[in-house]
């Protein structure tokens, strides 16, 4: 084993800023993209629940779709073939987009240089990717959460006088929702994994640079170990929170 | 950045192109169809025995056998799998002294993997059990280590089988990413057919409709099997 450890030189300099904004990157892609695909799953999960068959339908394929590809192939897909099938309308939105917000702007008086990269293709069809993979799973977890919720509270909460709104908004939300969020937040926690997947298109996230510092400065094992450390305290920080949440929340079963 | 619409060609891919000599390039030469399915199929394979010896391993009362588990299913799980690709790609040359070839790399990341959920499910699947089937086993005179491989073992199987079979579609989905390292399979021979014949379109749709189909079969059949197996647990009851 004659590999020579360069930790010092990893934690100084130029690896430690390219790793922070490979940080920085990581959270933005995953905050928006969390954010949209929960009302993207929201939204399916809604349409899946509608007496309308042909909806159903619809939210079925989508959703037994994007759960059974690979997510590489569809980062893939919205990056270099979307545009051939999406309207030239969104396209064109997609191109202004970038135009108004290059790699520097000025707002407000502010001039933000180099450190706002959102509005890029790259990103852009990662984000997309992202949210669309997620939000089929994310609907699932919610439909299977509503659907744990016995049918006959819902008929209790009807005998009692609520209206069909009020016992969701009563009766079987507060439940149903208690169930759902630990695997919401589990996604949320692969949606963060995920994310390392658009390194691919070139967005500069943490895997990125972690190569980006394996080629430079010839560090592999170091530059990657750190980014192990990273997403693995991500986790863990979030994977504690679940684990008191549900200490705190969750259904106690009498018997 | 300028982004026009061109005319869609499937039939270049049922047909194919007599110029650049692609015959429907998945399904005609399917070698990177047949990697994918073995990279699955043997990632699963070691995941299993891995995941089964880390499960127990974690139920075990004795610290130094525990936490090693422990240890093991909660850093694979909080990584993602691309990372851990990359970091065994890099390390196994300096372990073992040697270069090893990107394709027995990610059969290894893939078992090590798949092998901490793996691990999870057969804690879970064991916990679900009732502990007096424990207890009972134990008072009719077998010892622990006989008890676990006749009477909880069985059973936990038994309900771990729905999870193991989704586990076993994620990991389908999942050696995509091998491409990433230049393993030639399913998306790899994507990149290369969309590289060289420049239809993205067809291309991606083809190779997620092969993914789909694949996995879809799995989920289905997990499907049938969980149905057949509640039924049989309705009836004990």
């Amino acid at each position: 084993m004659d590999y020579n450890f360069h930790w010092a030189q990893m934690f100084s300099g130029e690896p430690v800023q390219w790793m922070w904004e490979g940080f920085v990157t990581t959270m933005q892609v995953s905050v928006i993209s969390l954010i949209s695909a929960m009302l993207l799953g929201i939204l399916i999960c809604l349409m899946r629940m509608t007496p309308f068959k042909p909806v159903q339908w619809l939210s079925l394929a989508y959703t037994e779709f994007f759960r059974n590809t690979p997510l590489l192939i569809q980062i893939f897909f919205w990056y270099n073939a979307s545009h051939y099938v999406l309207p030239a309308v969104v396209n064109e939105w997609i191109n202004d987009l970038y135009y108004w917000f290059p790699g520097s702007f000025s707002l407000f008086g502010h001039e933000f240089v180099g450190e706002w990269m959102l509005f890029n293709a790259e990103l852009i069809s990662g984000v997309i990717a992202l949210t669309v993979y997620t939000s089929a799973f994310i609907a699932e977890e919610i439909r299977a959460g509503i659907f744990s919720i016995p049918k006959n509270q819902l008929e209790a909460s009807r005998a009692v006088g609520l209206s069909f709104l009020q016992g969701y908004r009563f009766v079987i939300l507060p439940q149903a929702l208690r169930i759902v969020i630990p695997p919401l937040i589990s996604q949320a926690l692969n949606l963060i994994k995920n994310s390392s997947l658009v390194m691919v298109l070139g967005v500069a996230d943490i895997m990125y640079q972690a190569t980006q510092i394996e080629s430079y400065h010839a560090m592999p094992f170091e530059a990657f170990t750190v980014a192990l450390l990273i997403y693995l305290v991500i986790s863990l920080i979030v994977s504690f929170c679940i684990n008191m949440y549900n200490k705190h929340y969750m259904i106690q079963v009498m018997y | 950045m300028h982004w026009e619409v061109p005319i869609h060609n499937f039939d270049y891919f049922l047909y194919g192109n007599t110029v650049l000599d692609s015959t429907f390039p998945f399904i005609h030469n399917p070698e990177g169809l047949v990697a994918s399915v073995i990279l699955a199929i043997f990632g699963i394979f070691g995941a299993f025995w891995l995941g089964l010896a880390a499960g127990l391993m974690r139920l075990s009362k004795k610290w130094w056998v525990k936490y090693p588990a422990v240890c093991y299913i909660e850093m694979i799980r909080g990584m993602p799998l691309l990372l851990l690709i990359f970091w065994f790609y890099y390390l196994a040359p300096v372990i073992t002294g040697q270069t090893m070839p990107a394709f027995t790399t990610t059969m290894f990341c893939f078992m090590f993997f798949t092998g901490a959920y793996v691990g999870e499910i057969v804690r879970a699947g064991v916990i679900a059990l009732p502990k007096g089937q424990m207890e009972a086993a134990r008072s009719t005179g077998l010892s622990h280590f006989q008890a676990m491989q006749l009477i909880i073992l069985p059973q936990a199987l038994r309900n771990m089988i729905p999870s193991f079979v989704n586990q076993f579609v994620s990991l389908t989905k999942d050696t995509s990413l091998a491409a990433i390292l230049g393993v030639i399979e399913l998306t790899r021979t994507g990149v290369q057919v969309n590289n060289r014949d420049m239809a993205s379109f067809e291309v991606w749709i083809t190779i997620a409709c092969l993914y789909f189909m694949i996995c879809y079969v799995l989920t289905s059949y997990s499907r049938r099997l969980e149905a057949q197996l509640s039924r049989y647990q309705a009836r004990d009851r």
